[in-house]
């Protein structure tokens, strides 16, 4: 009867259970697709199958094993270092961009804009293959240059030269698109402090040190604790130059491509599961210590 | 001065896109001959583009629609559950909001390549390995933008405006579509945008979880074109022209798409990133 009555009159959810209908889309696939596959690679890593014995519960033997891998921690090495050629340029160039632009004394500031924006709309995977193609030994066009000008080409694919050069790929995708979050957030100071400052005798320059980059100073931490996360995901890039520089990227260059080609080149799929989860352990952890390093020196 | 840094640096980003149109309209011996940053006599783009999209019996364009249909589908989807989320926890008192909040700002931190291997195990025992749900159902969870609408949804909607409805009669979820959806829909533009691009510019995920051709988006089969033409040996080589003229047909889209939306991202992004 109280179903009847309700149909008849317009379909009508209450106040106490609405919150939970509007999040239930959400918070099912995200249980389906993100909690799942975590508590399904935590239960892959406390077993182990060998043809022999089959699968066995062996505890935390995996994790064990993946926190004394040398080749786990070489990836991640690889990626602190990655990190830290890449993330200071980047984020140099896009304050220094976005400071620029809205400084207010260039010409065609909206052309720049959307210039410095297109690289995002690149997917990392064509970024890396054009990249591919000008660091190209065989007819690269800085290869090209080189030999005109008699010179020895450059090598961007040697074992010392690859990180950078991954690097450049990243900053070149990337720096837009930090310079665009910047930029709003500079566009956000209120125009006042302007005027104020320049009544106390500050010029452009000194007001964009002293006074603008302070007030987006954690909106650049932010971006910097993403930027580090990214990081530590690195797999396009290198895993597409593998070709092109088999000598200089291992199939265990990064982590995630350590877990990728345990799963579907040697099938050691429980153990490619706790590589996953210690990544993501890694991973917590280090954006966690860098807040609060970034915090205790802001208190400070 | 000032402008002739940003020269420097708009010379730097132009020149990968202006290597990758350069190159599209040349014979794949004059890719090899010819210097790489400038056009030559025998210009070619339209037989290459022709080559693109016939080579392997046409698959390109039907990796082309599958992008736009995975892509599509994901942001609508995120954006629109994002924004339900984000309006959910803003706007309502109820049981768990401080927990729900919380787990989803861990979300945020969670690297999603990492789930990318544990995802395919997972999704290979339910059948759902290689089939375009593989790539669209976990490319609608996009944590960042639950957040992100959250802190939009708090601002942008007046709790006055809720209460009116409700006066008025009008059912909770009469409300949301009817009132407060289009007072989020910079945010929700923005989530669309990011969640669009993050599907679009994927690789890892369609790489895993697809084994058939035509289940491919762009990046994986470009990737494969690729892969084939730096190993390959005599047959490999002729792929250069057409791995570079499809780079440039698949990136076309988006960049004009970007400066015909110039004033949705501009703004959105803008809006997204001070208040995150």
């Amino acid at each position: 009867m109280a179903g009847l009555k309700s149909r008849k009159r317009r379909y009508r959810v209450s106040k106490g259970l609405a919150p939970y209908l509007f999040l239930a889309p959400f918070a099912l696939l995200f249980i389906a697709f993100l909690i799942a596959p975590m508590a399904y690679a935590f239960n892959l890593a406390i077993y182990k199958t060998t043809v022999i014995a089959g699968t066995k519960f062996v505890g935390a033997d995996n994790f064990v094993r993946a926190l004394g891998d040398p080749k786990f921690w070489q990836g991640v090495v690889v990626l602190l270092k990655f990190a830290v050629i890449q993330i200071p340029g980047m984020v140099a160039v896009a304050l220094l961009i976005a400071l620029i632009l809205d400084s207010g004394t260039v010409y065609a500031k909206s052309f720049f804009r959307i210039s410095f924006f297109l690289p995002y709309a690149v997917p990392a995977v064509i970024a890396t293959l054009i990249w591919g193609y000008l660091y190209g030994p065989a007819f690269g066009p800085f290869t090209q240059l080189a030999n005109y000008l008699g010179l020895p080409p450059p090598n961007f694919l040697s074992k010392d030269a690859i990180l950078p050069s991954i690097a450049n790929i990243a900053n070149w995708e990337y720096t837009g698109y930090q310079m665009i979050i910047y930029y709003a957030a500079l566009q956000a100071i209120p125009q006042d402090l302007e005027e104020a400052a320049s009544m106390d005798g500050a010029n452009s320059f000194t007001y964009a040190i002293r006074v603008k980059l302070p007030l987006i100073a954690p909106m650049i931490v932010v971006t910097v604790i993403f930027s580090i996360i990214g990081s530590l995901q690195l797999f396009s890039e290198p895993y597409l130059l593998h070709n092109l520089a088999p000598l200089s990227i291992t199939n265990s260059y990064t982590p995630n491509y350590y877990a990728y080609t345990l799963a579907f080149a040697n099938q050691q799929y429980n153990y490619s599961a706790a590589i996953s989860f210690v990544l993501g352990a890694v991973t917590a952890v280090i954006s966690y210590a860098f807040m609060l390093i970034v915090n205790r020196g802001g208190r400070t | 001065m000032l402008s002739a840094i940003l020269l420097v640096i708009w010379l730097y980003t132009a020149l990968p896109l202006f290597y990758v149109l350069v190159s599209a309209t040349k014979s794949n011996n004059d890719l090899f001959t010819s210097f790489g940053l400038w056009f030559t006599s025998d210009f070619r783009l339209f037989e290459n583009i022709r080559g693109v999209f016939s080579f392997q019996g046409g698959i390109f364009s039907r990796w082309l629609l599958n992008t736009v249909v995975y892509a599509t589908t994901a942001g609508i989807g995120a954006a629109l559950f994002s924004t339900m989320a984000g309006y959910a926890l803003a706007k309502y008192d109820f049981r768990g909001k401080r927990l729900v909040f919380a787990i989803i700002l861990g979300a945020v931190m969670i690297p999603q390549t990492a789930l990318v291997v544990p995802l395919f195990l997972l999704m290979s025992k339910v059948g759902m390995v290689n089939t375009p749900w593989a790539v669209i159902l976990p490319s609608l969870v996009y944590p960042p933008g639950v957040f992100l609408m959250r802190v939009y949804a708090d601002d942008a909607i007046p709790n006055e405006l809720i209460d009116a409805g409700r006066v008025d009669g009008a059912g909770e979820f009469h409300i949301f579509f009817s009132l407060a959806l289009r007072l989020l829909m910079p945010g929700f533009a923005t989530v669309l945008i990011l969640s669009f691009v993050a599907t679009w510019n994927n690789y890892f995920l369609p790489l895993v979880v697809l084994s058939s051709a035509e289940y491919f988006p762009v990046t994986v089969g470009l990737a494969q074109w690729y892969a084939s033409a730096t190993v390959g040996s005599g047959g490999g080589a002729a792929l250069f022209t057409l791995v570079l003229a499809g780079a440039l047909i698949s990136v076309l889209p988006v960049i004009i798409a970007f400066i015909v939306m110039q004033r949705f991202w501009q703004g959105g992004l803008g809006a997204g990133g001070v208040k995150a």
